[in-house]
């Protein structure tokens, strides 16, 4: 990104923040959890300077090229039905994200996770820990080979079950791009009583869902399915400031 | 040769949306892909975010280097032992180990800039380096400060905020952000010091709610 030095510094980038409408609020009443831990103020904004608009390096020297096939782990086949997850990270002005840090973890094939907190009496599988890492390559593309992840119980109220979902940590380039989210498979009968899928806006939940994808299926081998994850772009609204006037 | 609009081939495929893009076709606004909704980080992200290194801002050794550390509660009083926080900061001349920062990127020894540290002992911890001071875009320079970003189960997106410095009085009185708050939201924001480094813990409800940013 190209700055033009003035007297208050280098011109920086504001980066674009849905409206209210369209984000994931930070609590919701249906999520039982959010009642003592989401916070209840309204928050402050915060402009974007340096601090904000800057963003680690984080990226080959984390990653080994076996972090991308979760289906082989402690030396044999994980369980499950195969499915490759590919797609692209872009930002909201259409921008692949080249380089960028993919962390993804999930349960198993039969809804467990590797994880001391989870009790569901799932079988646990020797040759699954759910965790995988990749880079996107110069386009903003990644893939991973896992394992369908199962459904799962978890008491948030009468028979809630989370709809099969894969958890993805990305950064961006800046620090306002940081974004932990969760991708889930097309058609889910689970998403209708799911609160955390329906704590997303209408209107923007069908960008958490993947497509199935017969073009990358690999014959006799595994599924594909096909998400794109979009960080937040540039904000292009013109900015009224105090000095509008002497900007040419 | 001119086109004829109504000329249009037989629609074979049948329709399929990309990975929940839709829209109506024509641009009503300037040309923008909807950014991604955020979920909760769940209970098990030690799974997928443990890093041996995470809490490690400054290598090990560094000089001037300090432990930040403090307890994250929910709006029961309770200790949350399942939080994640990520740190973000400037070296100690002000600069940005990042190719964003449009002075270029800074390369302090040993500096890495960013941590990660769970709550699973009750406590966060991060080894880094005090912050040097950092442009504020009005000719001013902004108080040594941290950016934080905080994540739980039962918090859908992740809530962000700062951390300054007690023993910096002078740069906090002057600093553009801190100068928006109130005392009390001030507070909020402040580490103290401790034998090695500085302690602030974090509200995330109640009286001491602390100051959460919108960014």
């Amino acid at each position: 990104m190209t700055g033009t030095t003035s007297a208050s510094g280098p011109h920086l980038p504001r980066y674009y923040r849905e409206p209210a409408e369209l984000r994931t609020p930070v609590g919701f009443p249906n999520y039982k959890s959010t009642a003592l831990r989401a916070p209840l103020r309204t928050p402050v904004d915060l402009a974007h300077r340096l601090t904000e608009v800057t963003g680690p390096v984080l990226g080959e020297d984390r990653v080994r090229p076996e972090d991308a096939d979760l289906t082989l782990r402690n030396g044999g086949e994980a369980v499950g039905q195969r499915i490759l997850v590919f797609g692209r990270v872009l930002d909201s002005d259409g921008r692949p994200v080249p380089d960028a840090l993919v962390e993804v973890w999930q349960a198993n094939a039969s809804g467990r996770y590797r994880h001391a907190v989870d009790s569901f009496p799932g079988p646990l599988d020797p040759h699954f820990d759910g965790l995988g890492r990749v880079v996107t390559d110069s386009l903003g593309r990644y893939e991973f080979m896992t394992i369908k992840p199962g459904a799962y119980p978890w008491g948030n109220h009468h028979n809630a079950w989370r709809p099969a979902h894969i958890h993805f940590s990305l950064f961006g380039r800046a620090f306002t791009q940081r974004l932990v989210t969760q991708m889930y498979f097309p058609d889910d009968p689970l998403f209708g009583q799911d609160p955390i899928y329906n704590a997303i806006p209408a209107a923007a939940r069908p960008r958490t869902i993947s497509r199935y994808s017969l073009e990358r299926t690999q014959d006799n081998w595994a599924l594909a399915f096909e998400w794109d994850i979009v960080l937040r772009g540039t904000d292009q609204t013109p900015f009224e400031t105090e000095d509008d006037g002497d900007v040419a | 040769m001119t086109v004829d609009p109504l000329d249009v081939p037989d629609v074979t495929e049948p329709y399929q949306p990309r990975s929940g893009q839709r829209g109506s076709g024509f641009l009503d606004g300037p040309f923008r892909l909807g950014p991604t909704p955020s979920a909760t980080v769940g209970p098990y992200l030690a799974i997928g975010l443990t890093w041996p290194d995470g809490e490690w801002a400054a290598a090990e050794g560094s000089e001037g280097g300090f432990w930040i550390r403090g307890r994250v509660f929910d709006g029961a009083g309770e200790v949350v032992p399942d939080a994640m926080i990520e740190t973000w900061q400037a070296d100690p001349d002000g600069g940005f180990p990042s190719p964003e920062d449009p002075r270029g990127a800074s390369s302090y020894p040993g500096f890495r800039g960013y941590a990660r540290a769970q709550t699973i002992t009750g406590e966060y911890q991060v080894f880094t380096l005090k912050p040097g001071g950092v442009p504020d875009g009005e000719g001013g320079l902004q108080a040594p400060h941290i950016d934080v970003s905080l994540f739980a189960r039962g918090i859908l997106d992740r809530v962000v905020t700062r951390i300054y410095f007690a023993d910096e009085a002078e740069a906090n009185a002057e600093d553009v952000v801190l100068r928006g708050l109130t005392d009390d939201q001030r507070s909020t924001l402040i580490a103290e010091r401790t034998d090695d480094g500085y302690r602030l813990d974090f509200y995330l409800q109640g009286d001491r709610e602390t100051v959460f940013f919108a960014v």
